[in-house]
């Protein structure tokens, strides 16, 4: 059972007095989130562990979940994409659907409290039937920053009759008129993914994937398809390949674009033709398998061209390890460059700073020990946690 | 000797707020910082304190490093990094200064760099959530213990918020030095620590110095048992 007390360990001195303090001033206060699930996907997986230090710390904290059909989860999902920017279509029946279940759940659940955080846009039109009293606040982990235009026209309706925003990054921001606040998303030291891991136990959960450690491992971990680039970091292993005996490790699950399958299929092609490109397809819940696989590599990257704010990147740092990563998303708010490691926008880029790393071992350390340091300081549960509670108290008064 | 009334630690927390607003060049930076709350001034030129140094780049402002890294303008960069915010009884002073200086850097200039991929200047601001630690100290060197063991964010918020933020010029170590126990010389030292371009920790480190050399000079006088004889 997870222990409030168990991140004096790892997070900076001092934290955990801090977040005593900060729960006895916003004691009596109820906390409310609602989302689509408490399954799948990393805000899914932040907020169970945020709930359950929240309850540690005696907080009167709630978490509901909307229904609703296989239509409205298309839907959402589609409402999702086109807010991302990317072009989907949905008819007028969908959307009042959406709103219709929306409305449904609204009725069924308790949604009275001093700070509702509805998360994403799944629920977010909840807010139409919102209660009187509490302030209600729509947390986006989106990058909204170019959205589609047309279901952007429709979904702000209702983004603006929140009373705040919450959104990870000031750069995902779009145009709304109601005060946005930003709390970038984080890492829980003592999960599964991210918990030290003894020597036999990486080398145990490697053989069973398949992974040998008979060479300096290459890494990037994420979605296989074309927004990660995954052929760019064959391209650029390729380049370092000539000089350093090196093994490539794609390692994730298929992406939501329908090309995810090709580019599977070219990976399949190249990892062929070359036994050190190991593609490797894990399933959503492989914590344990990506925890050792990142361990065990010598640098991660994340070459991607286009990404939400890729907290993989913190857990990768976490581990002592320098990040390659493309200068999109939240990227840049997590890799210092040329610091913790290099921010690039080629192929041709990321095989220099690899090879530039691979030549210089012991940068590969400094870098690793720094970026450790900067993920204690910005990305742990225990910073995510003390922002959630510095809003409540913000935004809420004392109760009489 | 004991004050009264204790000095009680405050941490606090920063919460950030996007104003909505970012500049993509140098004339829409200068048009942004005449118009943006004063926090938000603050908050980019001291917030770095409260994140990692690292994170924030090469020089410790926002608006050093974006002019420098993103607009690709090294020389306004330069300009901007050397202004010390501790410099400024207030934030709108502070303001006065950074707009001096990208004014006078575009007067000069006949064409602003052009730069296509760099990131915008996105305007924070941030609201301070004041958190009471507990811990309180009514001694030299009870005030001593306290400060070792406090959160850094109780550091931040007695010495960069209250002197540039809270219009609490000394800070509040050497205001209560000053006020409470009579220590005008340990505030005149504890005023001269130089907080800008330091971190949190060398601030409570050198301040520790200073309030050890007090304490090794007088112990009795300040509340520490003297050592016992070896």
């Amino acid at each position: 059972m997870i222990k409030i007390d168990d991140y004096r360990e790892v997070a900076p001195r001092g934290t955990v007095d801090l977040l005593l303090r900060l729960a006895d001033r916003v004691r009596g206060r109820r906390f409310l989130h609602i989302s689509a699930t408490r399954f799948g996907g990393g805000a899914a997986e932040a907020l169970q562990r945020l709930m359950l230090l929240m309850s540690e710390l005696g907080l009167d904290a709630g978490w509901e979940i909307i229904g609703g059909d296989t239509e409205f989860y298309a839907t959402a999902k589609a409402i999702t994409a086109a807010l991302q920017g990317e072009e989907r279509v949905l008819t007028e029946e969908m959307l009042e659907h959406y709103l219709e279940r929306n409305r449904a759940s609204g009725g069924k659940l308790p949604l009275e409290a001093d700070l509702v955080l509805v998360h994403d846009p799944a629920p977010a039109s909840l807010v139409a039937d919102r209660p009187a009293g509490g302030t209600w606040v729509w947390r986006c982990h989106l990058d909204l920053s170019a959205p589609e235009r047309r279901i952007w026209n429709f979904f702000r309706r209702y983004a603006a009759r929140y009373d705040a925003a919450v959104f990870s990054r000031p750069g995902f921001v779009p145009h709304l008129p109601i005060p946005q606040f930003i709390v970038h998303p984080s890492i829980d030291p003592l999960s599964d993914k991210n918990r030290e891991l003894s020597r036999r136990e990486i080398r145990t959960i490697l053989e069973g994937v398949g992974v040998p450690l008979d060479k300096p491992v290459l890494l990037q971990v994420g979605a296989v398809d074309r927004s990660r680039d995954p052929i760019g970091v064959v391209n650029a292993y390729r380049i370092v390949k000539k000089h350093h005996d090196v093994r490539l490790v794609l390692a994730g699950g298929g992406g939501d674009g329908p090309e995810s399958g090709e580019v599977f299929a070219e990976l399949r092609e190249a990892a062929a033709r070359d036994p050190d490109i190991v593609a490797l397809e894990l399933p959503p819940d492989a914590q344990l398998q990506i925890n050792a696989l990142q361990r065990a590599a010598t640098i991660v990257l994340q070459k991607s061209v286009r990404d939400g704010f890729a907290i993989g990147v913190a857990e990768a740092m976490w581990k002592g390890k320098p990040v390659i990563g493309g200068a999109v998303g939240g990227l840049p708010a997590q890799i210092a460059d040329g610091v913790t490691g290099y921010i690039v926008r080629s192929a041709e880029g990321a095989a220099f700073w690899l090879r530039h790393l691979l030549n210089n071992p012991e940068l590969i350390a400094r870098m690793g020990g720094v970026g450790r340091e900067h993920v204690r300081r910005n990305f742990l549960i225990t910073r995510h946690l003390s922002d959630y509670l510095a809003l409540l108290a913000h935004l809420t008064a004392t109760p009489a | 000797m004991a004050a009264s009334p204790p000095f009680r630690f405050v941490g606090c927390i920063e919460l950030l707020e996007n104003l909505g607003v970012k500049a993509q060049d140098e004339r829409e930076l200068l048009e942004f910082l005449r118009r943006v709350p004063a926090g938000s001034v603050f908050y980019h030129t001291c917030g770095y304190f409260l994140r990692h140094r690292i994170f924030v780049g090469p020089y410790a402002n926002d608006f050093a490093t974006w002019t420098a890294v993103h607009r690709g303008d090294r020389v306004l960069g330069e300009r901007l990094a050397v202004v010390d915010p501790f410099d400024f009884a207030d934030p709108e002073q502070l303001r006065e200064e950074l707009i001096s200086i990208v004014s006078d850097h575009l007067g000069h200039l006949r064409v602003p760099p052009r730069v296509d991929d760099g990131e915008p200047f996105h305007f924070v601001q941030s609201h301070v959530v004041e958190i009471p630690t507990g811990l309180e100290a009514r001694t030299l060197a009870e005030f001593r213990d306290r400060l070792a063991e406090v959160e850094a964010s109780a550091i931040y918020y007695h010495t960069v918020l209250a002197r540039t933020r809270l219009g609490r010029g000394a800070g509040d170590f050497a205001g209560w030095l000053r006020g409470s126990l009579g220590r005008d010389d340990l505030a005149a030292a504890v005023e001269r620590t130089d907080p800008y371009l330091s971190s949190l920790e060398r601030v409570r480190s050198r301040l520790l110095d200073v309030l050890d050399a007090a304490l090794d000079a007088g112990p009795a006088a300040e509340g520490r048992e003297p050592a016992a004889p070896a």
